[in-house]
């Protein structure tokens, strides 16, 4: 593949990537934020219109990191606290930050504001091949690729991520240790959301400029989904986004020849994903699973045991 | 999912509920005020706007019907403790069968209407029994089946409108040409109100009462719901259980799709749908899961729907406003009630010790 396409996919898919890491980790201590479809728009927004008046791309981020991050706080907050379904807050939530957004965003249609600036990295930029994969991008690129990485190490390597996923493994466990699993609930849970809308902003101050009602609808629940197919592990969840990422691209590519192609191919990734799913808890899969380690590994999607259950110190 | 009954405790009396509802009526009020909407002005536009003539009367119970029936469908998959989300995609198969009834056969009106509505409930069964399968066969969790499996109606709607069913000459997403007049649900006299509609909507909440409450089924179904292992070591089948949740709550999506080509809209569009599978999520959790509360739930929200649109027209406020109010209305009483059953629940524990 040209190394422009690859590194056209990978700015592409920044924002997603983003918002799944987000819910990789609130689902990995046990939190199912179904909100995102909702809180993402409500992100978009928020960021477009902080930057538009401000002027100032930074505050835009900022400000949708919170708003998303107090979004994610009344799922849990309302689980823990008021031991409210997780599920049906999500959803909930998931209506009202779509309206929300665009009752809030009204003023903000169609309207020319800043943008994210490119800045291409000197020197490395100039390696042949990765430099212009990698290195030709903006910071927001720059940081979705770094957050993978970080994600990564932090969840698996570090004693923090070692709670975070025994807090969603097993709760009851991980309290008997010690481990203040409502605390990190709360506060993963804050911090995926955070991720979720640095996600949402990065579509409408970067990969789709500006604001309108309904600007990225869907993304939310592909971004869910993603989570899903990638296993709850942040790299093959990332990996997720850059295939739907190329999905589209193709499509994009392909419309002058075959228009038809056009209706169809936004949808496909997700029934795709779904069959995924399928193949994935499939027997025979699994049993190839369990006799290749390697294998196992790539397939493997189990989720969290404790995931979407609330844990109460009785 | 088996916690979905427990987000309202057992015991929660209709006191405080009624309660909640009032402190979340408020609540919304006041967030109307901020926005810009004069609270009695306001109410005021949302009654006259709804129920004021009987041409708005009529239009409030047509979008009555979808989320009643919409709700229904709920209802049922609730009780076997799924999260069927993608009802919005079962309403648009339900009303692509019902169009094509309507668009390739001939027969005198009544048995037109009657094909559709069978067509439209089959649409609906094939595309829920779809995502049961998935979440039995496949273990994919329904709400993402769901939803799949919606982006996919979604996708062959809008196919068939610009592609094989567009109108003679033009391929415009404003729909297909509309139906022959033979295939439109009678109304009374001019008004949109069409009592076959109605009719169809409290017989679908009937049903789901009647399923719930007084067969041996529906006590089977919730036994499912609220725990399966449990219930399938007593004996009952639980996955023909699930699966018949869905086939039956999509037969209901299905003739709500049905009743917005055949009554509403009289030709297939794009946004069949209308958002009815997914208002009546808000509908069901409000009700806490009864259909006669739900049935009068979707009507309130009909009437914001409805209503919302003189907002719209008198005191220039945004269209998605009357959304925003359903949801803060089902957020805040879902936390009040939640809150009232935390502070019994602190009390017993008191009393206890």
């Amino acid at each position: 593949m040209h190394p422009e396409t690859i590194a056209t996919i990978i700015a592409a898919s920044s924002p997603l990537v983003f918002a799944v890491l987000g819910e990789t980790l609130t689902e990995k201590v046990g939190v199912v934020n179904l909100s995102l479809d909702g809180s993402m728009l409500l992100a978009a927004m928020t960021g477009f219109a902080v930057a538009f008046v401000t002027g100032s791309v930074e505050l835009g981020f900022l400000a949708a990191a919170l708003i998303s991050s107090l979004v994610a706080l009344v799922i849990v907050f309302t689980s823990i606290e008021l031991r409210l379904n997780q599920i049906a807050i999500g959803l909930i939530l998931t209506l009202l930050g779509t309206k929300l957004a665009a009752f809030l965003g009204q003023d903000f249609v169609r309207q020319v504001g800043p943008s994210v600036q490119a800045q291409a990295i000197p020197y490395l930029k100039d390696i042949p091949y990765l430099g212009e994969i990698f290195f030709n991008h903006n910071l927001v690129v720059y940081a979705s690729l770094l957050s993978i990485v970080v994600v990564y190490l932090f969840l698996f390597h570090t004693r923090h991520g070692l709670e975070l996923q025994s807090s969603g493994e097993r709760p009851e466990a991980a309290f008997a240790k010690g481990i203040p699993v409502n605390r990190l609930r709360y506060i993963y849970t804050a911090l995926g959301g955070a991720l979720v809308g640095i996600g949402g902003a990065a579509f409408s101050l970067d990969v789709k400029l500006g604001w309108s009602e309904g600007h990225i609808a869907n993304f939310g629940w592909i971004a869910l989904a993603i989570v899903i197919f990638g296993g709850w592990h942040p790299v093959r969840a990332a990996l997720g986004c850059y295939i739907f990422g190329a999905l589209q691209i193709i499509a994009l590519r392909l419309q002058p020849e075959l228009p038809g192609l056009s209706q169809v191919l936004p949808i496909l990734p997700f029934p795709i994903m779904i069959l995924t799913l399928v193949a994935v808890n499939h027997p025979f899969i699994r049993k190839i699973g369990l006799r290749s380690s390697v294998i196992g590994k790539i397939v493997r999607s189990d989720p969290p045991a404790g995931l979407g259950r609330p844990f109460w110190r009785e | 999912m088996n916690s979905i009954r427990k987000i309202f405790t057992s015991n929660m009396s209709v006191m405080s509920t009624l309660c909640a509802v009032a402190i979340s009526l408020l609540l919304a009020i006041l967030l109307l005020w901020f926005s810009g909407a004069p609270p009695i002005e306001t109410g005021k536009l949302l009654l006259e706007g709804s129920l004021g003539n009987a041409t708005r009367l009529s239009d409030t119970s047509m979008v009555w019907v979808p989320l009643a029936l919409a709700s229904a469908s709920l209802i049922i998959t609730f009780a076997a403790g799924l999260w069927n989300i993608g009802v919005e995609g079962q309403i648009i198969v339900g009303a692509i069968f019902a169009s094509f009834v309507a668009r390739e056969f001939d027969a005198p009106p009544p048995l037109l209407w009657g094909a559709m509505i069978m067509a439209g409930g089959f649409g609906g069964m094939f595309w829920g029994g779809l995502t049961g399968l998935l979440r039995i066969k496949g273990k994919v969790n329904e709400i993402f089946g769901g939803l799949g499996l919606t982006f996919v109606a979604t996708g062959l709607v809008i196919y068939l409108v610009i592609g094989p069913w567009k109108r003679a000459g033009i391929a415009s997403t404003s729909g297909t040409a509309p139906f022959d007049t033979k295939a439109w649900f009678p109304t009374i006299m001019e008004l949109r109100i069409s009592p076959l509609a109605i009719f169809l909507a409290l017989a679908g909440l009937w049903l789901v009462y009647y399923l719930l409450k007084q067969s041996k089924f529906g006590l089977q179904l919730r036994a499912t719901g609220i725990n399966a292992t449990a219930a399938s070591r007593l004996g009952v089948r639980t996955e023909r259980n699930l699966m018949l949740a869905f086939l039956l709550g999509g037969i209901l999506a299905g003739i709500a799709g049905t009743v917005q080509v055949g009554a509403i809209h009289h030709k297939l569009v794009p946004s069949i749908s209308g958002g009815y599978g997914y208002l009546a999520i808000l509908v069901v959790l409000l009700g806490n899961y009864k259909s006669f509360r739900s049935g009068l739930i979707s009507f309130f929200f009909a009437m914001i729907a409805v209503g919302s649109i003189q907002w719209q027209l008198r005191l220039d406020l945004h269209s998605s406003l009357g959304g925003v109010t359903q949801g803060i209305l089902v957020l805040v009483t879902l936390i009040v009630v939640a809150i009232f059953s935390q502070i019994k629940r602190n009390k017993r524990i008191k009393d206890a010790s």
